[in-house]
């Protein structure tokens, strides 16, 4: 039964003089402030953040996590963006003491431990990539992005060489474009074949002495794996450039096939995708990269290293581009990581590709009656429907199946990308759901297409807010709560 | 283990429904000659039992929370109330993705709208983004940002009391880039407000202050932003949020863009990450900034509701025209934040803020009785201060380890820092008689 | 079809000239396209532009486009009341959503631009 004041406000709950935190009083001798703090630097109130008890914050955010859909609640296939169960062992152990109250400047020699586990996953890292040297540094797979085309870039003016252009097909995230933009590259968009593949014609056309690297995701994001690969590194290769591999689809190949073997020169990981983050409703990630050694040396660190006797080190390699953050990396998030890789092994992490690969074409042989794949009748861990002919037949678009779905309660596929496909319906069910749970969802979207298309258009009906007005919110926009609000 | 769900009928199962024979024709598409024809090479699976042992032993192996944390640097032991990780623990928050579906999603817009209206509480600011990586990219959003504001490319100017991690990262953020990075020497502890003069000229996008700085003092905020604004460049402040329980805000004295490092707030120190970056700015400049935004609306039947806000400004639309490479930011962490700020409120954080203050003056006053300890500088501070160690900090350090305390960062770490100096930053958490015992720790 | 006396860019831009003075707009088809406009960011006046240049932003909720002018010359009005009402533009792109007016460097420039019978057919071609 929902909460019906779930959805107050903190700042509407506020009262003068609650308090949901208190303090000893100071222990230290009293002395006035002024005497501490020059007057000028001293504001003249607090902040007016709310008053609040505790029961009021836990009831508020309680009643909140209730208007949340998530992979612990709900089916979540959400395409590009695996889903997968998050074991709660590994979020206990993140938080040991001793690990979870480490200070990033604590000596080494008082955080060997630490630095043993880091160690060890860069190394489980760089085998599963089959990219020897890597760095756990990069916040999000965006940063790793971001931090390997600078990367490259050192390693080519090192060379002397002056390359400007960045090349990526127009099936990939936005984010590839984005940091290398921010690399300070010209970006170069190719179109792909129509069944989604790298159109190496194209491809042909615009590699030069000027191309600096190849960003692809592998499988791609329409979910297959992309069979020219080795001909496409060798053609980016022979130019003198790089290949960058958009790890985001990891989950399809893991102990299959390895980026640095299908000529992958680069290439980041998403922890919180393919080894368990979790997602946290945007975050944090880790976006780890791996590179070929003679990329090594211009890493961002600190890079874990370890001496002959056994001790861990930090280190900055030596051509290093710098830090790409402060402090060593999003370490809570990598110590999930290495808790799921330690609690695979090289045939858990092999099977939960298996899995991820059986569920998704699974999926795709229930719907392709309803929702076709214009890619044909096989795919990778997820794979890129099309809403075109229940759109042009019922008037249901992708849009209307995404929100009529959450009345059913599955969470929405991603729909509208890969942009190559028109109506898109993205799905990627993961190894962790079980038959009966995909068999339900593929039902109830064989059910949806043949409800009212007025109905379905307006759906969501059992959500507690329905298709919110996001021109309105983008035209005049209110970002925060201000006491005339009301 | 690998939580997989179908049994063996059920796989049998599903095959027949696709049409293969076995799970391995389902990789068939990827040519032969590119599998791997071996096991990986990594160490053998441990049971959760196994796993909870094996961690135990490594956690244990960290000696460094033996005794009491005097460490600072940019992250900070505060005290962080249970109600914090029972919220961030719910698997409703924590295992959502990113709320793009805005119906299946109000819990975690609305979390991050008071997010970003708690933020604007505490900073003075008009506007908030629901969220950076860390203290350090934010300073390095925040540039291309006033780039962007301004027009102005062609230098950035960072005041050299600004933590050296973050000048390292705004170097190399914006090493490919034709923009001049003019870092403002220190004068006794602060910015060397003559020296700022001389490099402010009409191409000048920014200048970077923070606010207290990298040494602990405290900067003429004012006057360094006004001078920035006679030129027509930003003003950014990079802050300890914590301090603005006591300290004037950003906002009041001019700031154009402040960002911080928020993990302070309820967040625990994890080895450096997850942590949160901070940014907030002036309405006029909203369009410009970086980062998701949550916005107030309406739905449907006319109920108030909240949005992802002016994506357009965003990566999975504006591709490379974007504001930021950012997809994935720190959501979960910015409602850490969320929680930690509503139950502190505004006595609370103003109790943490004067606790700090109060217990690091006594602790620099027991210090700096001691014989071969002294203030590096003789400069108003909030809750960290530079100790200068005639003897050498190394030693000092030492010395109080073998005590079971902590202190530092040692400023040797950083390039060309001074190898007597190290910082000690004291929290609400530390006690008298710690303060005390680490006086006499170092007094031997 | 769009108005006669227009020109048109690939971009959908379109031009009208009024002796050395060129207003400049965004066609029917490409208001359509964005569907729901929301913001515009317009250049300041006195900004000098080159033909082809970038000069502002459309945006809707889930694009944006990039403005390119016709000509080159110098901004000298811009519709500042589209930054608080873009609803003026999807209203009569043709008319009162003007854009900017350029003071034009060359005018022959324009003769280099669509036809309103031309781009009529390369929005038909894109539409496809």
């Amino acid at each position: 039964m929902r909460n019906r004041q779930a959805t107050q406000l903190l700042f509407e709950m506020s009262r003068p003089g609650r308090r949901g935190a208190s303090f000893p009083p100071s222990d230290v001798p009293e002395q006035p402030l002024s005497q501490l703090i020059p007057e000028s630097q001293l504001a003249a109130a607090p902040p007016e953040l709310p008053e609040l008890t505790e029961p009021d914050v836990i009831r508020h955010f309680v009643n909140l996590s209730t208007m949340n859909m998530s992979v612990d609640t709900h089916f979540y296939p959400l395409g590009s963006c695996t889903m997968k169960y998050n074991p709660k062992r590994h979020e206990r152990l993140a938080s040991l003491p001793g690990l979870v109250d480490l200070h990033p400047y604590a000596a080494e020699e008082s955080s060997q431990g630490m630095l043993e586990i880091l160690y060890e996953l860069q190394d489980m890292l760089a085998e599963i990539s089959g990219l020897p040297a890597v760095s756990l540094q990069p916040a999000a797979g965006a940063q790793g992005e971001l931090a390997a085309l600078l990367v490259a870039a050192a390693y080519f003016r090192d060379r002397g060489e002056q390359r400007s252009k960045v090349l990526f097909p127009d099936s990939a995230h936005g984010t590839n474009p984005a940091s290398a933009r921010l690399a300070g590259f010209d970006c170069v968009q190719l179109p792909s074949t129509d069944d989604g593949f790298v159109d190496l014609n194209r491809l042909r056309e615009q590699l030069d002495d000027q191309t600096a690297v190849f960003m692809i995701t592998n499988p791609n994001t329409l979910g297959m794996f992309e069979r020219e690969i080795s001909t496409i590194s060798a053609m980016v290769h022979e130019v003198g450039g790089l290949v960058y591999i958009d790890g985001a689809n990891m989950n399809a190949i893991l102990g299959i096939a390895r980026p640095g073997d299908f000529g992958g020169d680069m290439m980041h990981y998403n922890v919180h995708k393919t080894f368990t983050g979790p997602h946290g409703a945007g975050g944090p990630g880790a976006g780890p990269i791996a590179v070929r050694d003679f990329l090594a040396d211009y890493l961002p660190g600190p890079l874990v290293t370890k001496s002959p006797e056994g001790s861990c080190q930090l280190q900055h390699p030596a051509k290093s581009i710098g830090r790409v953050r402060s402090h060593f990396g999003n370490v809570g998030i990598l110590l999930r990581g290495y808790c799921y890789l330690r609690t695979l092994g090289a045939l858990g992490l092999r099977q939960v590709s298996e899995h991820a690969v059986l569920n998704a074409n699974y999926l795709l042989a229930k719907l392709k009656d309803v929702l076709p794949v214009p890619q044909g009748d096989r795919c990778m861990h997820e794979f890129v429907a099309t809403a075109k002919p229940l759109a042009q037949d019922r008037g249901i678009t992708a849009m209307d199946l995404a929100k009529r779905l959450l009345d059913y309660g599955f969470h929405a596929p991603t729909v509208y990308f890969p942009m190559v496909v028109p109506e898109a319906v993205m799905i990627e069910p993961t190894e962790t759901e079980s038959r009966e749970t995909l068999d339900a969802f593929a039902d109830t979207i064989v059910q949806i297409a043949s409800e009212d298309a007025d109905f379905v258009h307006q759906a969501p009906h059992e959500t507690p807010v329905s298709r919110p007005d996001e021109v309105q919110a983008a035209r005049q926009p209110i970002l925060k709560w201000t006491p005339a609000c009301e | 283990m690998a939580y997989l769900e179908n049994t063996s009928d059920q796989q049998r199962e599903m095959l027949e429904t696709i049409g293969v024979a076995s799970i391995d024709e389902l990789f068939d598409q990827i040519p032969a000659d590119l599998r791997l024809g071996r096991s990986l090479d990594l160490p053998p699976a441990l049971t959760e039992l196994d796993l909870t042992a094996h961690l135990g032993q490594l956690a244990a192996a960290n000696s460094a929370k033996q005794g009491a944390c005097f460490l600072g640097g940019g992250a900070y032991d505060h005290f962080i109330p249970a109600a914090v990780d029972e919220i961030a623990s719910r698997g409703e928050f924590y295992t959502a993705y990113t709320p793009y579906q805005a119906e299946a999603s109000q819990g975690s817009l609305q979390a991050f709208y008071e997010f970003q209206t708690l933020i604007c509480q505490l900073t003075g600011m008009d506007a908030s983004n629901a969220s950076l990586y860390e203290g350090g990219t934010s300073v390095s959003e925040a540039v291309f940002m006033a780039m962007r504001v301004t027009g102005r490319h062609g230098k950035v100017v960072l005041l050299g009391s600004l933590h050296p991690e973050y000048r390292d990262v705004v170097q190399t953020y914006l090493s490919r880039l034709e923009c001049e990075v003019v870092v403002v020497p220190t004068l006794e502890g602060t910015a060397d407000a003559a020296h700022l003069e001389s490099v402010l000229d009409n191409q000048t996008a920014c200048v970077v202050i923070q606010q207290p700085n990298f040494f602990g003092c405290l900067e003429q905020v004012q006057e360094l932003t006004e001078q920035a604004h006679r030129v027509g460049a930003l003003s950014i402040v990079s802050c300890d949020p914590i301090s603005l329980g006591l300290l004037t805000r950003p906002g009041d004295y001019g700031a154009d863009i402040v960002v911080a490092e928020g993990q302070s707030l309820g967040t625990p120190l994890q080895y450096g990450g997850p942590y949160l970056g901070i940014l907030t700015c002036r309405q006029k400049f909203i369009r410009k900034m970086p980062g998701r935004l949550i916005g107030q609306t309406t739905d449907r039947h006319g109920n108030r509701c909240f949005v992802l806000n002016l994506q357009a400004r965003e990566q999975h639309i504006r591709r490379d025209k974007a504001t930021s490479n950012i997809c994935t930011n720190q959501g979960l962490i910015a409602l850490r934040a969320t929680v930690y700020l509503s139950l502190l409120g505004k006595q609370g954080i103003r109790e943490v803020a004067e606790l700090s203050c109060r217990k690091a003056h006594y602790a620099a006053e027991r210090l700096t009785a001691i014989d071969g300890l002294d203030l590096a500088y003789d400069r108003p501070f909030f809750k960290e201060f530079t100790l200068r160690c005639r003897d050498g900090a190394e030693s000092v350090s030492r010395q109080a380890a073998q005590a079971g305390f902590d202190v530092g960062p040692l400023l040797s770490r950083f390039p060309d820092g001074n190898p007597h100096d190290l910082l000690v930053a004291v929290t609400e958490q530390r006690t008298r008689q710690e303060i005390d015992q680490l006086a006499d720790a170092l007094a031997n | 079809m769009p108005p006669a006396e227009l020109r048109f860019l690939k971009t959908h831009e379109w031009a009208l000239a009024d002796g050395d003075i060129v207003t400049v707009g965004i066609s029917d088809f490409a208001v359509t396209q964005l569907t729901d406009l929301v913001y515009i960011e317009l250049p300041q006046v006195g900004t000098s532009l080159a033909a082809g240049a970038e000069f502002g932003v459309v945006e809707s909720v889930k694009a944006a486009s990039d403005l390119y002018s016709p000509v080159s010359g110098e901004v000298v009005e811009v519709h500042s009341e589209l930054e608080e009402k873009p609803e003026i533009l999807s209203n009569d792109a043709y008319g009162d959503g003007w854009i900017i007016k350029i003071k034009a460097n060359d005018l022959s420039e324009m003769d280099g631009l669509l036809d309103s019978a031309a781009y009529e057919k390369h929005c038909e071609a894109e539409a496809h």
